[in-house]
């Protein structure tokens, strides 16, 4: 006799700890087993759009901070971009060697966050996400003699950055980049080919190559699916023309490949400062623009980085006036959620988990 | 092979081959599609091989008091090329446009984005609900008249 | 008056209580003086439990610390060692809820039945020469017995607790419980055959080779059968802290958290106890006769840091794994482990039915030697079932890729 069962819809979110931050999932179980998934969104929304349409052009630059607020630094660079091509402008050298080294370690302290959390979503104790932080922190350290804020930067500016980095800082930086290495050795002996872990993510939630394409998927997730794709050497921005780097790609699009880039990665964003810090020269590192720039009417521009989520983008318009008339963000963690029923459904309630955190979201992106 | 940006000029003598009446008018590096065609230009721009737009970027509305531009910033792997096709819509109540979801599966939360905060409606979207605000609220806060 | 105990009392081995009972009974009568005997008894059980449990939280949280990078409790005692002093203070002063539609009955008898089976299982364990609090002739069994019944527990607190993610760890929780609960017994029969008594105090005293080397295999289901049973990493999916915030007790708070806490850690203690007690040889050691019970409290903390090592490195694994894990992998194990042991005691028992201890050696041999052969051989054959199959060779890099490659690889 077949037992009867019922189906059980449960709220994950805004309020569990593995939601990265205030998401919401509706979920149907049957058992342990997703029979359909609704993600909400807007727990966050502050309408950053909006408000960057009441602010100057350089004010815009703290609201980009609060969006993916683990990597401040890349979604400076992203609204500094789209502005310099409305301004049709390029910083000098120096900023921009400056720029691509802060983006990259900003890189590596949010890929370290995406996966100390992600492990932490697997159940591990905190040992792996500790391991993470410790160098996350020497990154925020460095951020903090850069521009004296560790979380909400602002270091960039239209133009180039807000200011050279200081005496102190290159050593500092050295320093770091010398242990980089063995920390991140460390964390890969520890959970790398851990038995566990390729059982709980390998083979799990799947995401076809061209469900990624067609879905608009971005960044490590598109990557782990098997597509070589980085905004980085596709169309270069700052200092990325002149160092060299690989892109991690992986095959089966599973919750361990998306794992396993990020981990890749990290040691190629290395690779970018280490080349950045001995091309760097002395020289201005900002453009002497007005402080109140107005760009000519009618002009947009759409500036473009590999964020560490994926393809972070801000679509400016200008009627010429010293705000934005519009400012539209393209951002990654939103538009990676897409596939969020396909990843989910037919998989159990630890899966789900682990497969949200593979997919890295940040809420601050996502509903903006 | 360098990855470019297509003009507007070169979409639109391919665009108007494939979908007659479909273009309006290119500029620079856009080109205006006529709004009732957006979805069999989105079909012919992702499966033309010349072209092969797989991938959609973004989609993003503009509020110019009097019309609103929705803009469709399109990638091609294969053919190393980007290009933007741009939709404008005249008037402000009960805007709507074809949906481009059957088309490209990313469209999905944007179109309901663009719907939420510019008041845009896309037909044939299956499930053209608000997506950062709640159902019954007030109006659409990107509007320029939303103050 | 003059009160002793019977010579069949189920309890007339246990010294202390035998010493109590006669005290009182000079001055009391003898239904009063057995009630006080069992009362200190008691009351000795409950603090040691307790005060196991708040030393084993300390010693968790600053060895994790240590193991992570970071510092752990230390701000209130020497080394923070008040740490859980004060963690208990703030429970008991914290508002305790009921939430609505609970069933009131259940939820609060829940946590008490938890506590109540971790202290229950250290009646049994001796902690030196004849100092079992009570000298059980079926010690074994009331082990298993009083560790069945935190699956009551687990359910009785997440079925009242009318929260879906209770119903989720409850329903879990005694999935695994149950399942855990088939390899260890047959485990435990292992041992059982070769001390040829239930008796905990006998399983010591037979112990003349641990056994842990006369049966590596059973000792190793044992320790991850009880870890399974315990909620500790990598079976801790009743709790589940990132996917089920809390599981079962999601919905308690004040001193109910406190206790269920303490019957957690308590939990480990006694566990520890347990497994030191079967398979360390317990308080057995050099000069035995007078510091039994620090060899014993040693071995204890042997077998606590290896629950707190492990909890602090592995992940946690999934439900279904953890049950193709129970019966696929440790129930062939401890089936083979009853097997070869009651093979050999056939064999090398003399005529009285007793093992000397060159017979525990040519056994210690033979078990080491199956115990090497089983284990990677099931291993490789479970990794099998839960791996998925036919996966793509392992991610790789792509070394200077570049963006025409790049094009090239969109099929």
């Amino acid at each position: 006799m077949p037992i009867r069962t019922e189906p059980m819809t449960v709220n994950v979110g805004p309020q569990h700890p593995s939601t990265h931050g205030v998401f919401r999932l509706r979920i149907t179980f049957d058992g342990e087993e997703i029979l359909e998934v609704e993600p909400v969104f807007g727990y966050l929304h502050r309408g950053t759009e909006k408000l960057a349409e009441e602010r100057n052009y350089v004010q815009v630059v703290t609201l980009t901070d609060r969006l993916d607020y683990v990597s401040s630094m890349i979604n400076n660079q992203a609204y500094c971009l789209a502005v310099e091509q409305l301004l049709e402008v390029e910083p000098p050298d120096r900023g921009k060697y400056l720029r691509t080294i802060a983006a990259e370690l900003q890189r590596i302290a949010a890929h370290l966050m995406g996966i100390g959390f992600f492990l932490q979503d697997l159940g591990t104790l905190g040992t792996p996400l500790m391991y993470c932080f410790r160098t996350r922190e020497k990154i925020l350290d460095l951020f903090e003699m850069l521009c004296g804020a560790r979380i909400t930067v602002s270091y960039l500016r239209p133009g180039g950055v807000f200011a050279d980095a200081p005496e102190d800082f290159w050593p500092a930086l050295d320093r770091f980049l010398t242990d980089l290495p063995g920390e991140l050795s460390e964390l890969e002996q520890l959970i790398l080919e851990n038995e566990i872990v390729m059982v709980r993510t390998r083979g799990v939630s799947t995401l076809p190559l061209d469900m990624a394409i067609n879905s608009s998927v971005s960044g490590p997730v598109l990557r782990a699916s098997g597509l070589a794709w980085d905004w980085r050497k596709a169309e270069p921005y700052d200092a990325y023309d002149r160092v060299e780097f690989d892109v991690p790609v992986a095959q089966n699009g599973d919750n361990y490949d998306r794992f396993w880039v990020r981990m890749q990665e990290l040691h190629q964003s290395a690779r970018i400062v280490r080349q950045c810090v001995e091309q760097i020269e002395p020289g201005p590192v900002r453009l002497d623009l007005p402080l109140v720039l107005r760009p000519e009417p009618g002009r947009e521009a759409y500036g473009r980085v590999e964020a560490s989520k994926g393809e972070l983008a801000f679509y400016l318009f200008s009627d010429g006036g010293i705000s934005p008339y519009r400012c539209k963000i393209r951002s990654p963690s939103l538009i990676n959620l897409t596939v969020t029923e396909h990843l989910l459904v037919g998989w159990k309630l630890a899966d789900m988990i682990v497969t949200l955190g593979s997919v890295d979201i940040n809420m601050g992106e996502v509903d903006r | 092979m360098p990855f470019q940006a297509l003009t507007g000029e070169a979409l639109a003598d391919r665009l108007a081959e494939a979908v007659p009446d479909s273009v309006e008018r290119a500029d620079g590096d856009c080109v205006w599609v006529e709004p009732s065609q957006i979805a069999i230009t989105a079909q012919f721009l992702r499966d033309d091989p010349g072209l092969d737009f797989q991938f959609l970027n973004a989609i993003s509305a503009v509020d110019f008091i009097d019309s609103f531009d929705v803009v469709y910033h399109l990638t091609s792997f294969r053919q190393q090329h980007k290009g933007v096709v741009k939709a404008r819509l005249h008037g402000r109540e009960s805007l709507s446009l074809p949906s481009v979801y059957e088309v490209w599966r990313g469209a999905d939360l944007q179109e309901r984005e663009v719907w939420d905060l510019m008041g845009i409606r896309f037909e044939g979207h299956p499930n053209m609900k608000r997506i950062m605000l709640w159902e019954g609220f007030d109006g659409h806060p990107l509007r320029k008249d939303y103050l | 008056m003059n009160c002793v105990l019977a010579e069949d009392n189920i309890l007339h081995g246990t010294p202390l209580l035998r010493w109590v009972y006669e005290l009182a009974g000079l001055f009391l009568p003898c239904w009063l003086s057995y009630f006080i005997a069992g009362f200190v008894i008691m009351f000795i059980l409950v603090n040691a439990v307790l005060l196991g449990a708040a030393v084993f939280v300390w010693t968790e949280r600053r060895l994790v610390g240590r193991l992570q990078n970071r510092v752990g409790p230390n701000r209130w005692g020497p080394f923070g060692m008040f740490q859980p002093i004060a963690d208990l203070l703030k429970l008991i002063v914290k508002e305790d809820l009921i939430p609505q539609g609970a069933d009131k009955i259940a939820f609060v008898a829940a946590p008490i039945i938890m506590v109540a089976t971790a202290i229950l299982m250290l009646a049994v364990v001796p902690f030196a020469k004849n100092t079992a609090l009570a000298d059980l002739n079926v010690g074994v069994l009331y082990v298993l017995a009083v560790t069945s019944l935190t699956s009551v527990a687990i359910l009785m607190a997440g079925w009242s607790s009318n929260n879906r993610y209770a119903l989720f760890g409850a329903a879990r929780g005694v999935a695994v419980l149950i399942s855990y609960e088939v390899p260890v017994v047959l485990c435990l029969l292992g041992v059982v055959i070769v001390a040829g008594s239930m008796s905990l105090a006998d399983v010591v005293t037979a112990q003349a080779v641990p056994f842990i080397l006369v049966q590596p295999l059973a000792m190793f289901v044992f320790v991850a059968g009880t870890s399974a049973e315990l909620n500790r990493t990598p079976f801790d999916v009743a709790e589940a802290e990132s996917e089920l915030i809390a599981g079962y007790h999601i919905e308690y708070s004040g001193i109910k958290f406190g206790l269920i806490q303490a019957a957690e850690f308590g939990g480990v203690v006694t566990a520890s106890a347990v497994i030191a007690t079967l398979f360390l040889s317990g308080w057995a050691g050099p000069a035995s006769n007078y510091i039994g019970w620090l060899w014993l409290l040693i071995k204890i903390g042997v077998v606590a840091f290896l629950f707190i090592w492990i909890r602090a490195t592995f992940p946690r694994l999934r439900i279904d794994q953890i049950m193709a894990f129970a019966w696929k992998f440790l129930m062939p194990l401890s089936f083979i482990n009853l097997m070869a042991v009651s093979l050999e005691v056939y064999f090398l028992r003399d005529s009285s039915g007793a093992l000397t201890t060159t017979d525990l050696w040519i056994m210690t041999v033979i078990n080491l030697v199956v115990f090497a052969v089983c284990i990677p051989l099931f291993g490789s054959l479970i990794r099998d079932k839960v791996r998925p199959a036919q996966l793509q060779p392992t991610a790789r890099a792509t070394p200077g890729a570049t963006v025409q490659q790049a094009g090239g690889e969109v099929t």
